[in-house]
């Protein structure tokens, strides 16, 4: 079993609604007291053909909080995330042990629809993948999908979207144009609006900024910061910069295992691991 | 120094212009055939080419509608029988890439594609005429379709393998099924190329005699009947230019011209299909 360090200590912020007095939750599990968890991943492993690639990780993702995965290329940081909605299906050889519970429900359960799952587990890719269609019909993809079909409904919730992306302001009077036309940023944030637009609990983010500029990467990291109050974000970032910026919680990764997990201030100040330590203060990775 | 560089210059002048004599060759027949072509056919063409019945050996004039009706019909069956199947299989074999059954269709299709068309014609005969102890359109749009079922497969399987992996991975998480995300995502990235190989399809079975001989046969009179034979453009222009009429050898001519004139434009119409495809996904 891989060691999991866990850091305690002060939050630094303000906790959220659902504090719970210290030492009532069982450490292993939850090691944040005052939040409750949306993920919970136990003793997951992933296997690639007979190539491990996610050792034993066991942890909980607390509800309405960023938390990041930092780590060194092909830690397993983005298989991890990749996890959560079941993308890694789609990989051949793929085999995974343990256990993933969201929101009350083990997403690996026979009885577990994965189409369903996405819908309650959203993501935004690396890149920004918009179709090659209207700016409208990108962002209704994900409510036609659930049955939307009525016009005013489905304005209304585009709308709604693109303003929660930010990106409201900058197209509405051309969302009926090609997605294409669209700058980098734009484009990601209208990936962030199509992801949204069907109400997830969980938004997974897989390095969202790396193909940006650094106003365009602003922006998404204000939104990050906006959205978390009605969303659970899981985010991939090589950046450290950015994982101390918009993250509550840092998991550090390390050949596929979980080396410590905690309030993200604790990692950057005070990491438990010697691993961590090299790592954030940029000895190797 | 100064005697590489001169020996470099001579051999990179040699090489160009190597490389532009090859272009020129190249070239050279497509000129020839356009200008010989064009220099008997335009002199004998006019309205009446298009809109007039051929007239019967001694008379002058007429023109040959019914072949140009005939080949629309013969060229629009071949579409109606291989597009919906070369599609639906060449979806497959870009969904199912490494199944046995999707090796075997991308063997069968290559195959088929260097089939000769003469033998395709026979297989129509074999399969549309003799049944039925009569040449018809069906027949000879059989054995167009054939010839463009290969080309069709594999056109649509390479634009859908062209289509970036993340659209469709974009598609599946928003919780579509995976024949969701072919039907409105990736097929409909892929449809312009798609549609300019069908053309380039089209435009290449347009110019098919061979398998016509003995399927669609030929008419002398106006028919959109497709159970009984239909005149085509090519036959047409085969059978008047071994006759020993001059008249008749000059209506070839013209034929032949309009059948250039038809594949050009479809090829154009292909590529600008294509550019248009380019420009949907540049970023």
């Amino acid at each position: 079993m891989p060691e999991v360090r866990i850091a305690t200590g002060l939050r630094p912020r303000a906790p959220g609604p659902s504090a719970a007095p210290p030492g009532t939750a069982s450490a292993a599990l939850v090691p944040h007291v005052a939040d409750e968890p949306m993920v919970r991943i136990e003793q997951l492993s992933l296997h690639y053909g007979q190539k491990p690639a996610l050792r034993g990780i066991t942890m909980s993702i607390p509800k309405n909080r960023v938390t990041a995965f930092i780590g060194p290329s092909g830690c397993g940081k983005t298989t991890l995330l990749r996890c959560l909605n079941r993308m890694n299906d789609l990989v051949e050889g793929v085999r995974i042990t343990g256990r993933i519970v969201i929101g009350g429900r083990d997403i690996h359960d026979p009885s577990m629809d994965v189409t369903g799952l996405r819908k309650h587990v959203g993501m935004v890719f690396q890149k920004s993948n918009p179709f090659p269609k209207s700016i409208y019909d990108n962002v209704a993809y994900g409510p036609r999908i659930v049955g939307a079909r009525s016009r005013s409904d489905l304005d209304a919730t585009v709308e709604r979207s693109l303003r929660a992306a930010a990106l409201w302001d900058e197209v509405s009077d051309r969302v009926h144009e090609s997605a294409l036309r669209l700058s980098g940023g734009q484009q990601q944030r209208l990936c962030i609006a199509r992801a949204i637009a069907v109400e997830p609990d969980v938004l997974l983010m897989d390095e969202p900024c790396s193909a940006l500029d650094p106003i365009a990467t602003a922006k998404i990291e204000e939104l990050m910061e906006e959205l978390k109050s009605r969303y659970t974000i899981v985010v991939v970032t090589h950046n450290m910069q950015q994982a101390a910026r918009v993250s509550d919680h840092t998991g550090f990764l390390l050949l596929g295992e979980l080396v410590e997990f905690g309030e993200t201030a604790t990692i950057f100040t005070t990491p438990r691991d010697r691993r961590t330590e090299d790592y954030i203060t940029g000895r190797f990775g | 120094m100064t005697r590489t560089s001169l020996r470099r210059r001579v051999v990179s002048g040699a090489v160009v212009s190597l490389c532009a004599a090859s272009v020129v060759l190249a070239l050279i027949p497509l000129g020839l055939i356009l200008f010989f072509t064009l220099r008997q056919g335009l002199p004998a063409l006019n309205l009446a080419f298009f809109t007039r019945m051929p007239k019967p050996v001694g008379e002058a004039g007429g023109g040959m509608a019914n072949a140009i009706a005939g080949t629309a019909i013969l060229v629009g069956l071949a579409a109606g029988f291989a597009v919906p199947i070369g599609i639906v299989a060449g979806i497959h074999l870009a969904e199912y890439r490494k199944t046995r059954l999707a090796s075997a269709v991308r063997f069968a299709a290559d195959v088929l594609n260097g089939v000769p068309s003469i033998v395709v014609g026979l297989f129509a005969y074999t399969a549309a005429v003799l049944p039925f102890n009569r040449f018809s359109a069906i027949a000879g749009g059989l054995a167009l379709g054939i010839m463009m079922l290969p080309i069709i497969v594999r056109t649509t399987e390479e634009l859908l393998n062209l289509v970036p992996e993340t659209l469709r991975d974009g598609a599946l998480a928003l919780g579509a099924t995976r024949a969701r995300a072919v039907f409105t995502v990736i097929l409909p990235a892929a449809l312009p190329g798609i549609i300019s190989g069908i053309l380039v399809a089209l435009a290449r079975v347009a110019g098919e005699t061979a398998p016509l001989l003995f399927t669609s046969f030929n008419n002398r009179f106006w028919s959109t009947r497709l159970d009984r034979p239909i005149a085509s453009l090519t036959v047409q222009v085969y059978s008047y230019a071994i006759s020993p009429y001059d008249d008749w050898n000059r209506q070839a001519w013209a034929g032949a011209t309009v059948l250039i004139g038809a594949i050009l434009l479809f090829s154009l119409l292909a590529r600008a299909m294509t550019r248009r495809l380019e420009g949907m996904h540049r970023p």
